[in-house]
């Protein structure tokens, strides 16, 4: 079960601001969505591995051979600030 | 003109009896006419689209065609990059973003001469299946306003079902094209994962997502899918296969051919119209000449919640980016956590943040092997049972969903809205692709549809058992009233 | 000590003053960790050029912006770097190995993701021979495996001050490839060793440019102490910014009296990430490991596993050049040079391989057979040839106006007595100055020594007569005057009379007079 702490947790790790309330709201429909999903402990997975690429497909690799670049107005026309030819973002605070 | 495929429009081009501007006119008055009702669009590109129809026409005039697509109107779900047009997914978040770059998809689309009439509404980021969970409006299902066309490709499915395109395209990551095709009584495809470039589609789950068309009829689907699939460099996870003809399979019916009846999909519980409505498919199929055997895949119970670990886990990573520094939303802040927190916080739904944050916590220390990992390995066990289900069946044949279309807000409960990709989740989690195609109404006169699904790669003998189905019964004859 | 979270601004307490180098009841255990950007010529996972010194964002694609939509491609040249530079160190190079997604948000990571690799690393479990206190020992390496570099941040002022952080991502996509030694490293200049050792070869192996300062080398490094003679490891702390030899160094040796003296006072030492201020002389504490990163890794959906061709690794170990150490060692027993000048000559393959054509040329171009030709040779571009060549760079040498053939010209000049040592170093300015070959400036320029006995001797003859007192200090014992007088031959010759010769027939009329 998800406690108020572990919920914190995740929407830190994940950078969702939550309010008082969807922190509550979460923490109960995470609960409830997990005690379904935690049927698939009943499942008999022994020896069983894990899917990790959906496509049996290897080795998929290009050639080191140089492509054109986008400009740099095509690249930042998206920005929400910039400074001339850079992103910009608000002061960094380390955790 | 309205609800003339594809292929139809394209026969009108070529005798001269139609030009690809009237059609792509005609769409568009009826877009702008209608659309206010259904909220199948988003984004309309009346300029482009009328560009892009006048060279088609120069082409069918100078009889020089690109293809069986030249001139055909069409619509994108907003997932798809369209380069200088602006792809929301859905969202707050990336409600002004414009792509610099086409998908690959798109590219091949404009490349057969396609007329892009605009992009479709969705539920955020394509987590749903309602198409309710849209940051912009809801979308409604043409046969009855009041309810839901489906999701999450819910405004590519209405466009085709309310003629407002005479074809499109969505995302299948759950069963997000042919549930929607069910709900709105068109045809929907899902292709084998890694048959269609994902190269500038939105992620929502990687090794899940595919793109694949919603059409009027099989015919339209075939070309439709034809003009898309087939190896991309830039995906790798893109199959190199060479692309079989579909056009030339659709014809050779479904004789000789051995479909499968998986016990788990006739579910108590289960709509008894929806039920019935399959079983008369499958003895028209019989009669066609089909041999129907019973197949059990007993994981099909886990799969939904295999799914919807897989899912947000991918999710919240593909997600991650979207955090106001590049591009998209940004909402101010004391420094660039508060700006990140508070930007996505704003930019991003009630469902999408529930993912999100499911998804984080399936992958984070110490949950993993409970979680994600023990979710891929039932998924190992949904794909060895149909692979072994294969080795009896060609195809198999099951309902595409448990219930018709559902009223809005009917199913605000996040675990109920999940049940309805009860019947889709496994081939998504197999790889495999599956067709909905109609196959009759409830007694409130909605629509009904018939899934079948076939071994990686096999999209002929998907289309062609959907083809023979579908020339033997008149389903399409009827159509929803739009005034 | 400081909390988590807060950025240490105060030094710690004994952060100046303290001289003594490892204190002797700790054992120090140290393990390196090295980013090298490969040199390809594109990205890792997209065709965007890897070329230094373009404007900020003008490099850049969707994919290595990690715009919405976009899907990575691996490039295969930086996979074979990679192989490379596992089997130069004796690495297992796995059967498979695929990428990983490594989650945390910081601005420079385009997808707040790195694709980096995890559970299946490239290669794993190879060693690094270094020279240390009594011999030479082997280093191991746990892992390495390839990942995509990040972006750059720029802040007006540092990180704590700015009001705003500017970001570029030219860099950002450019192949990495990560090394992890084993901490088996026991002193702060055993590290800076090791990271000498272990650039040479990626340098050797043309996989890596090795600049430091540029950032195409970069190393962190971990450091804990324990008392002598225990066992477990103490608490380690993570060390960056270390972008030199010697503050590699000198940051572990500060790193070592620092945890010595807290330990000394019974304090626990925090496991965290310390930043080195190289102008301070000090680390401090940049954030708290004890709340580690939780990167969330799961197996990067977008690529497929590589499922390495075992004849493409052998095509690559069979290709491999020999290694810094070997040709080192070689160069001492097959030319018998001592071993500091094999390690100036073996500083870079580019080097080695100049050197030993100009031993092979000067083998073919001279008579006979002269043992202390090799050595010559050194000297000569020891002394003379690096000096001319811009220190930072590699493969200067391979420009240089001077190859192997014309060094090997000119010191046959000197061998066979047609030119003088001395002016000898005066035709290799010219030769530097215009490509030309020393026969040719020699003759141009009339250098050629004065041999002629006869002509000497009376040359000899007049400076004698012209320096009597000289003659009489000599015959008095003042050795010097002679070489006084040698000077004036010289001079009168305009340098070009072959001292050796000036010498004897000298000595020879000073013996008579």
């Amino acid at each position: 079960m998800i406690d108020r702490k572990d919920v914190e947790h995740v929407a830190r790790l994940t950078r969702l601001h939550l309010t008082e309330a969807e922190l509550e709201r979460m923490r109960e429909q995470l609960n409830s969505i997990l005690a379904h999903l935690d049927t698939l402990r009943l499942v008999d997975t022994t020896g069983v591995e894990p899917t990790s690429h959906a496509v049996d497909v290897v080795n998929v690799m290009r050639e080191d051979v140089e492509e054109p670049c986008f400009s740099q107005d095509a690249m930042l026309a998206n920005a929400p600030d910039r400074s001339g030819e850079l992103f910009r973002v608000p002061r960094i605070i380390e955790e | 003109m309205m609800h003339r495929p594809i292929h139809e429009l394209t026969d009108a081009y070529r005798r001269g009896d139609l030009t690809p501007t009237a059609a792509a006119e005609s769409y568009l008055a009826r877009i702008a006419a209608l659309d206010q009702q259904v909220g199948a669009y988003l984004t309309v590109v009346r300029d482009d689209a009328l560009a892009a129809a006048g060279e088609s026409e120069r082409r069918w005039r100078a009889g020089t065609p690109l293809g069986p697509l030249d001139g055909a109107p069409l619509a994108l779900k907003d997932v798809l990059c369209t380069r200088g047009v602006r792809t929301t997914c859905g969202s707050k978040i990336l409600e002004k973003f414009v792509p610099p770059y086409d998908a690959t998809v798109v590219e091949r689309l404009r490349a057969a001469g396609a007329v892009v009439l605009g992009k479709t509404n969705l539920d955020e980021f394509a987590m749903g299946s309602s198409t309710e969970h849209s940051a912009f409006h809801p979308t409604r299902n043409p046969w009855d306003l009041t309810r839901v066309p489906g999701g999450s490709s819910g405004g590519s499915s209405a466009a085709v079902a309310g003629g407002l395109a005479a074809g499109a395209f969505g995302t299948d990551t759950g069963g997000s094209i042919r549930q929607p095709a069910a709900f709105c009584g068109v045809v929907g495809m899902k292709p084998t994962y890694g048959r269609v470039s994902r190269y500038g589609v939105i992620a929502l789950a990687s090794s899940l997502d595919q793109v694949g068309p919603f059409a009027q009829d099989v015919e339209d689907t075939a070309l439709l899918l034809a003009a898309i699939a087939g190896h991309d460099r830039r995906d790798s996870t893109s199959i190199a296969a060479p692309v079989p003809d579909y056009m030339a399979e659709l014809p050779k019916g479904v004789e000789g051919l051995t479909l499968g009846l998986p016990d788990e999909y006739f579910i108590d519980g289960m709509d008894p119209e929806i039920e019935r409505a399959v079983r008369e498919a499958i003895e028209v199929l019989r009669g066609l000449g089909a041999r129907i055997e019973r197949v059990s895949l007993p994981t099909t119970r886990h799969a939904l919640a295999a799914y919807y670990i897989i899912l947000p886990a991918e999710a919240s990573s593909n997600l991650a980016r979207y955090d106001g520094v590049k591009y998209g939303l940004r909402v101010a802040g004391r420094d660039l956590i508060d700006m990140e927190s508070r930007t996505r916080a704003a930019g991003f739904g009630a469902e999408v943040k529930r993912r999100i944050m499911l998804g984080t916590y399936a992958l984070s220390a110490g949950y993993y092997d409970a979680y994600y990992g023990k979710a891929q390995s039932v998924r190992t066990l949904v794909r060895r049972e149909f692979a072994a289900a294969f080795a009896k069946v060609d195809l198999i044949v099951a309902p595409t969903t448990p219930n018709v279309a559902f009223r809005h807000g009917e199913k605000e409960d996040p675990l109920s809205m999940y049940l309805n990709d009860v019947f889709t989740i496994p081939g998504n989690l197999s790889g495999i692709p599956g067709v909905s195609v109609p196959c009759g109404f409830s007694g409130a006169g909605l629509p009904i549809g018939l899934q079948i699904l076939g071994r990686p790669l096999d999209e002929a003998r998907v289309l062609r058992a959907a083809y023979a189905y579908e020339k033997t019964t008149a389903w399409r004859t009827r159509q929803p009233e739009l005034v | 000590m400081t909390e988590p979270g807060r950025i240490s601004r105060r030094p710690p307490s004994d952060g100046a003053g303290l001289t003594d180098p490892a204190p002797t009841n700790y054992e120090v255990v140290i393990g390196l960790e090295v980013h090298a950007q490969l040199s390809t010529k594109s990205k890792m996972f997209c065709g965007c050029t890897t070329k230094f010194g373009a404007p900020p964002n003008a490099q850049t694609c969707p994919v290595c912006q990690g715009m919405p939509g976009v899907l990575p491609v691996i490039n295969r040249r930086a996979v074979e770097f990679g192989i490379r530079t596992a089997l130069a160190f004796n690495c297992r190079v796995n059967p498979s190995c695929r990428f990983a997604r490594k989650h945390y948000y910081y601005p420079d990571m385009p997808k707040n993701y790195q694709i980096s690799q995890y559970e299946e690393p490239l290669a794993e479990d190879g060693f690094l021979e270094i020279e240390a206190e009594g011999g030479s020992r082997n280093i191991g390496i746990q892992r390495l495996h390839l990942e995509e570099d990040v972006g750059k941040l720029l802040h007006e002022g540092t990180l704590e001050t700015a009001q705003s952080s500017l970001v570029d991502f030219n860099r950002s996509g450019v192949p990495l490839m990560e090394t992890v030694s084993r901490p088996e490293l026991h002193s702060p200049e055993e590290a800076a060793t090791y990271l000498k050792a272990f650039r040479a070869v990626l340098i050797f192996l043309e996989v890596c440019d090795g600049n430091m300062e540029e950032g195409s080398l970069r190393c962190d490094a971990n450091i804990s102490l324990r008392p002598r003679g225990r066992t477990e490891l103490g608490t380690k702390v993570e060390i960056k910014n270390l972008n030199s030899f010697r503050n590699v160094q000198r940051a572990l040796e500060f790193e070592v009296r620092r945890q010595a003296q807290a330990l000394d006072a019974g304090e626990r030492i925090v496991q965290e990430t310390r930043l080195w201020e190289a102008d301070r002389g000090y680390t401090r504490s940049m954030r708290s490991k004890e709340f580690a990163h939780d990167y969330r890794y799961f197996p990067e959906p977008d690529l497929v596993p590589l499922r390495l061709d075992r004849a493409w690794v052998d095509e690559i170990r069979a290709a491999l050049p020999e290694l810094p150490r070997a040709r080192r060692q070689r160069f001492v027993s097959q030319y018998g040079v001592p071993a500091y000048d094999a390690e100036v000559l073996t500083q870079s393959r580019a080097l080695a391989d100049y050197y030993e054509a100009s031993v092979q040329a000067l083998g073919s171009a001279a008579a006979g057979n002269r043992a202390d030709r090799p050595k010559t040779v050194s000297n000569w571009i020891m002394s003379e040839l690096l000096a001319a060549l811009p220190g930072d760079d590699e493969l200067a040498i391979q420009r240089s106006p001077i190859t192997p053939r014309h060094l090997a010209g000119l010191l046959r000049l000197i061998e066979d007595g047609t030119i003088s040592g001395k002016i000898a170093k005066d035709v290799f300015q010219r030769m530097l100055a215009s490509g030309d070959d020393a026969a040719a400036i020699v003759g141009r320029e009339g250098l050629t020594q004065v041999a002629d006995e006869a002509a000497l001797s009376q040359i000899i003859v007049t400076v004698m007569a012209a320096n009597p007192r000289a003659i009489d200090d000599y015959k008095r014992g003042k050795k010097e005057a002679k070489g006084a007088l040698v000077g004036q031959v010289m001079k009168a010759t305009g340098g070009k009379a072959n001292p050796a010769l000036v010498n004897r027939l000298l000595e020879d009329k000073l013996s008579k007079t």
